[in-house]
């Protein structure tokens, strides 16, 4: 009879060859391998190594492999990786003026130095299905532009030779950048964390919160300045050798927001900047966090703040969907001892209720 | 990906934690933030008492996990298996063999003892939280001992409901200065958390907190001189193993209204049927009854 909560060792254990089963799928279809993942879901695996916070295309593939394709439990997989990984060092900071640019736009000049460059794009595809995907078929070679080798400059530092723009802000010799993941996130905090939080954030929330500072909630007046993906290098200097040293390369999109300002007693009227920067390629995330940032920075230019996308508190702490999946799943733990408790309460309350009630009350409302 | 250190976390996380916990444990009651790390569980399925545990464990330590006071629910399994695995402890169900047990949800029915660590795992640390959901102003609230917001609640329920109508994470004031969420424990459980012998611990991974009553510290659960704190009663006893005075699970048997009361705390119900305790409903006193009933009895 009292079976309900026994047994939870064997449970376990059947559950997950279950698990691994259905995973499987059906045998008389080939099983999918990591390298497929990598090459062909390599934006799932983009967005699995951006919210895992971890620049690993295989381990990404391994995860969402893992994970049968859901993306979160994937990203939770590589986190709980990652924070084993021992920290040896932190890279200099990238220079996204470099970068080996394989798309390229702006949508506040026609043209500009450098180019317009269209690069892969979902952008003016029609969104029909393709049935001749359902089965392999050739892919042409694209035509491609040689890309230019000299840097790129950023459509911000065109605005910045002009003064139009905010200019970023100056670099503090001997300041360190925050990191969550070492420190307990504290509010108010700086940029730094703020950007670094959103860079781990779930891309659907900061997408809707993006979304609704257009639509009027902490309105930021933006411009897509700039959105460019690409190749950069990455640097270290061991405290070793005392020189820099490559580490490699990764992919990011960046996209540099331009919000309008009207200006201060102290401040002429210049543009404002919000600021995206995601792993792989990710235009929806790295847009959508930059439009968050801008919220974000309400404070710094005493601007109203009464939005979510301007709460810093509300943003940050709801951004981390592992930390979000975790706790809304966690309802699926037994509470039967506070339900219990629950249970005992509402009986009494109920019990005080009827009788508290006249009688006859009772008859009318059966009546 | 080979092999992962004794408890799963690196020695400067260890370390990290061990002085969030020294600290924790100076200040009783106050939530210390710490770097909580990402674990290989869920946040909200125990990160925080996990990493607690990993932190003071030793290799000569006796480890219990439980979960809603059994041993042997799915999740205290997990747990369990886990430190199993990347620590290698001896465990056990056994609460006097424990000096680690790591809790979600109880307090063992059997007394503890001093050398023993009761660790448990806490969602929301914060006892104001759904008054303010504001961090900062809370932290505030705790600094200058402003704890108004919750006696108003407390006598808001008294008001409408002619009692406190909180049944679980019950608020208490630790060594009368810091008021603490015990954690999702029913209220049933707070007057052992008073003056225990055994170091109480409380780890929340996502919220990053950690907070401790160390052995022997004042805990008293907030209420008013004409509304004393009340503890829950039941009015029946254990079905199997007739203990009274223990918190109850309600077991539905049936779906006609049939209900039978058992231990909540599975391994002190087990330890009383082995010391010959019956409840009325375990099957030997089924079947003496019914011998009763044959022999005329």
């Amino acid at each position: 009879m009292y079976v309900a909560v026994k047994g939870g060792e064997a449970a376990i254990e059947n559950a997950h060859k279950l698990m691994a089963d259905r995973r499987r799928g059906d045998r008389a279809v080939p099983e999918l391998n990591t390298d497929q993942i990598r090459e062909q879901l390599a934006l799932s695996v983009a967005r699995v190594m951006a919210e895992g916070s971890l620049y690993d295309r295989d381990l990404a593939a391994l995860a969402i492999k893992q994970a049968r394709g859901d993306l979160i439990e994937a990203i939770f997989l590589v986190r709980a990786y990652r924070t084993t990984l021992p920290r040896f060092g932190y890279a200099l900071p990238v220079d996204t003026a470099a970068m080996r640019i394989d798309r390229r736009i702006s949508a506040t000049y026609k043209d500009l130095p450098g180019g317009q460059i269209l690069g892969p794009t979902f952008d003016y595809t029609h969104r029909l299905l393709d049935p001749s995907l359902t089965n392999e078929s050739p892919t042409v070679v694209p035509q491609r532009k040689v890309a230019p080798v000299e840097a790129t400059p950023r459509v911000t530092d065109i605005l910045n030779a002009e003064g139009l723009i905010e200019p970023n802000p100056k670099d503090v010799p001997g300041e360190e950048t925050g990191d969550l993941t070492r420190d307990p996130l504290a509010f108010p905090a700086n940029r730094d964390l703020r950007l670094q939080a959103l860079a781990r954030g779930d891309e659907g929330f900061l997408l809707a919160l993006g979304y609704s500072t257009q639509r009027g909630y902490g309105r930021t007046h933006p411009f897509a300045g700039e959105i460019r993906f690409g190749e950069i290098d990455v640097f270290l200097v061991p405290e070793e050798i005392g020189f820099e040293v490559p580490l490699g390369s990764v992919e990011v999109t960046e996209c540099q927001m331009v919000n309008q300002f009207k200006g201060s007693a102290t401040q002429p009227p210049q543009f404002t900047r919000g600021y995206g920067l995601v792993f792989g390629q990710s235009e929806r995330k790295a847009m959508s966090m930059a439009l968050v940032d801008r919220a974000l920075r309400a404070a710094e230019f005493e601007e109203e703040a009464n939005a979510p996308a301007q709460d810093e508190e509300f943003v940050l702490s709801h951004c981390d969907n592992v930390q979000a999946t975790g706790f809304v799943e966690h309802l699926k733990l037994p509470h039967y001892v506070d339900f219990q408790a629950e249970l005992a309460l509402v009986r009494k309350m109920r019990g005080e209720h009827k009788s508290s009630v006249p009688q006859d009350d009772f008859r009318e409302a059966a009546e | 990906m080979s092999t992962y250190n004794f408890a799963y976390l690196d020695e400067q996380t260890k370390r990290m934690i061990r002085r969030a916990i020294l600290k924790a444990i100076s200040i009783p009651g106050y939530q210390v933030p710490f770097a909580s790390r990402e674990m290989p569980m869920p946040y909200g399925w125990g990160t925080g008492g996990v990493q607690v545990t990993a932190a003071i464990l030793g290799k000569q330590d006796v480890l219990k996990v439980i979960d809603q006071g059994a041993d042997d629910t799915t999740n205290a399994v997990s747990i369990r298996k886990f430190f199993e695995k990347t620590a290698g402890v001896e465990t056990t169900t056994h609460t006097a063999e424990a000096t680690v047990i790591q809790t979600r949800h109880r307090i063992p029915e059997a007394a503890l003892s001093e050398g023993q660590i009761l660790v448990f795992q806490v969602p929301i640390p914060e006892p104001m939280r759904f008054l303010e959901p504001r961090e900062t102003e809370t932290r505030r609230m705790h600094a200058l001992e402003e704890y108004g917001l919750m006696h108003v609640k407390l006598y808001e329920d008294i008001a409408r409901h002619g009692h406190i109508a909180t049944t679980y994470a019950y608020p208490v004031k630790v060594d009368g200065r810091y008021v603490m969420d015990p954690s999702p424990t029913p209220k049933f459980d707070n007057p052992r958390m008073d003056n225990c012998p055994a170091l109480q611990l409380f780890g929340a991974g996502r919220e990053k907190r950690i907070y401790a009553v160390p052995p022997y510290t004042s805990v008293k659960s907030l209420d008013f001189e004409d509304h004393p704190f009340e503890r829950t009663r039941f009015s029946r006893p254990c079905a199997l193993c007739a203990a009274e005075e223990v918190y109850l699970d309600e077991v539905v048997t049936d779906d006609r209204g049939g209900r039978m009361f058992v231990c909540s705390d599975t391994d002190n119900c087990e330890n009383r049927r082995a010391a010959g305790h019956r409840g009325e409903l375990l099957g030997e006193t089924l079947v003496k009854q019914a011998r009763d009933v044959r022999n005329g009895r």
